[in-house]
């Protein structure tokens, strides 16, 4: 055993530092996030009840939880199909060689990647405003809308507005991811198919798109995690208003566990139930993206072989 | 047919594939156009006073209506955001960068007891969002006093997003060459010695992708710094600072777009600038 560690001593040393930052602020937060689940605890004092799963019972039949959930959902089935498509559909033009222009239209689509949330919602407040804001003066002088659209402060019109912004922010991420995998296409599949004459849509459509297709598993994965995070956008532009009708799960776990506004008393240890059901769910769609990748790529290899 | 002028071969050539070129070109020109609008509206917004900004749509500012940045410097506390954020993201990326890089050296290149164990706790734990451990964190920061002041968020900032470098530290290391590592052993050097002036060296490119992607993750972070400064507003950072401009004031258009260009300036130039960095550091998450 102290051999072991004699032996080792360098490696253990330079282990350290980082073992005690992942412990205090990744490994030990996932536990103690578990343990207070299974408490009654608002977090102000030391009462601490144990109540076993009763957070969880009552967080299932908790109709708000749902609400939360059913969004965090419709959110991620709204923007996912649509960041993909359009980035493809960007990435496939970009990578055309004979663009000059391609590094500007990179960077320009990459910027709001590049810029703080917090300041993209404020932006998007303002754009979207109904109060001389640009979006709304556009539409009134096109004649689209007769009266000026509330954009987030609606029900009915806050979820789209919201997806559409967040596609926007984070499309220029999977336009890069994108790219990459088209830049793994070999030069000679597009020498063979002009060759056959085969170009432009049909080119993408039946030869590149077959090549690039393992990556959209993993692309398609990493935006869904992407689009289940979405706490900033939210809270900058709405706070998950109006009545609760953007009130996403990661609003949810913040408003429960430090109840600002409403006056209620924080429920910390409901809140990390919430958290810990949260987690679960992404902690398996990441698991189904390994499993999916691996089998993907080993389905590209048969192809290949 | 070939031999005529026509518009089109005077602008884009003799070929049509110059020509459909010239066509994506011009979509894609629109796009990128509509697709920045939103900064060009702040920038334009952050210059006029806030009485043009009713009466003047345009993006065309009729005077430099300069003192709105003072006004957002000074009275929204801007100035001091921005010196609180710079704190925090240097101070974390010398934080992160130090450690994933020991991690993932020793994880990447040597098998030792408990490697394995360590490695995997790492793997499994990249996607973990942040609503599951900021409670915790919070907790954690609070017992031990560093619940409001700037070297608890710092250190917060560092830990919560180590996972995915120590992972990609651990790949990059693993692939570099042995060779180099034995020559230097075989010479008498330390084990430290050979990490700093050896393999560090080697791994510049993913040091470099690693600095950039902490810089973005401090600067952008939001969660965890509205949750820390919630008790010391003193210590907010700019994008947890402008939240809080919306909540008080929010008629100030004209300051607010001033102070968002602030916060988004810095982090602009320093993507342009490198922005190869950025696109191979990212497009590296896909295809490794």
């Amino acid at each position: 055993m102290f051999e072991t560690l004699h032996r080792y001593r360098y490696h253990y040393l330079m282990l350290l530092p980082g073992l005690i930052l992942g412990g205090m602020f990744v490994f030990y937060p996932i536990f103690a996030a578990c343990y207070y689940a299974l408490h009654d605890w608002s977090g102000f004092n030391s009462d601490k009840v144990f109540v076993g799963f009763g957070n969880f019972v009552k967080l299932f039949s908790d109709p708000i939880f749902w609400d939360a959930f059913r969004r965090s959902l419709i959110f991620l089935l709204g923007t996912v199909p649509l960041q993909m498509t359009i980035s493809l559909v960007l990435a496939v033009l970009l990578n055309n060689q004979l663009l000059k222009m391609s590094t500007w239209f990179r960077t320009m689509i990459f910027l709001p990647v590049v810029t703080p949330v917090a300041v993209i919602g404020i932006i998007w407040t303002f754009l979207l405003s109904p109060f001389n804001g640009p979006v709304n003066g556009l539409l009134l002088d096109l004649g689209i809308i007769t009266r000026p659209v509330d954009f987030l402060g609606s029900t009915d019109t806050v979820m789209p507005s919201v997806i559409g912004v967040y596609v926007w922010k984070w499309l220029g991420i999977t336009m890069i991811y994108w790219l990459a995998a088209l830049q793994t296409v070999p030069d000679d599949v597009y020498d063979s198919a002009k060759l056959d004459r085969c170009r432009g849509a049909k080119l993408v459509w039946y030869i590149v798109l077959p090549i690039v297709l393992p990556f959209a598993v993993a692309i398609t994965l990493i935006s869904a995690v992407g689009a289940l995070n979405v706490f900033p956008l939210i809270m900058s532009m709405t706070n998950g208003g109006p009545f609760f009708a953007s009130e996403v799960m990661e609003i949810f776990i913040y408003r429960t566990a430090f109840a600002t506004g409403d006056g209620s008393i924080p429920r910390l240890g409901y809140a990390a139930a919430a958290g810990v059901f949260f987690g679960f769910v992404v902690l398996s769609l990441t698991i189904g993206q390994a499993i999916a990748t691996r089998r993907a790529r080993a389905g590209a290899k048969e192809i290949r072989s | 047919m070939r031999s005529r002028l026509s518009p089109l071969r005077i602008v884009f050539g003799d070929h049509r594939a110059n020509w459909r070129i010239g066509l994506v070109s011009a979509f894609l020109t629109v796009i990128c156009l509509i697709w920045i609008y939103p900064f060009v509206w702040m920038i334009s917004t952050s210059l006029k006073s806030n009485a043009e900004m009713f009466s003047n749509p345009g993006l065309i500012p009729q005077g430099w209506a300069v003192e709105n940045y003072a006004r957002a410097w000074t009275e929204a506390h801007m100035g001091s955001y921005f010196f609180n954020t710079l704190i925090v993201t240097v101070g974390s990326v010398v934080i992160v960068t130090t450690c994933t890089s020991m991690l993932g050296y020793v994880l990447g290149r040597y098998r030792f007891p408990g490697r394995n164990v360590i490695f995997f706790a790492f793997v499994a734990t990249v996607f973990i969002p942040q609503g599951f451990t900021i409670i915790p964190v919070f907790e954690l920061l609070s017992r031990l006093g560093l619940s409001s002041n700037l070297f608890g968020l710092t250190i917060a900032t560092s830990g919560h997003a180590m996972v995915i470098f120590v992972v990609l530290f651990a790949g990059y290391f693993a692939q570099l060459p042995r060779e180099l590592e034995e020559a230097a052993r075989v010479d008498g050097v330390s084990f430290l010695r050979i990490f700093w002036y050896v393999m560090l060296p080697l791994a510049r490119p993913m040091v470099v992708t690693v600095v950039i992607m902490q810089v973005l993750h401090a600067w952008n972070d939001f969660l965890l710094p509205l949750v820390v400064t919630l008790a010391n507003p003193a210590i907010r950072t700019l994008s947890v600072g402008i939240y809080a401009f919306k909540g008080e004031q929010f008629i100030d258009w004209t300051g607010m777009a001033a102070a968002a260009t602030i916060s988004i300036v810095p982090i602009v130039v320093l993507f342009i600038l490198l922005q190869r960095y950025f696109i191979n550091g990212l497009a590296g998450a896909v295809k490794g």
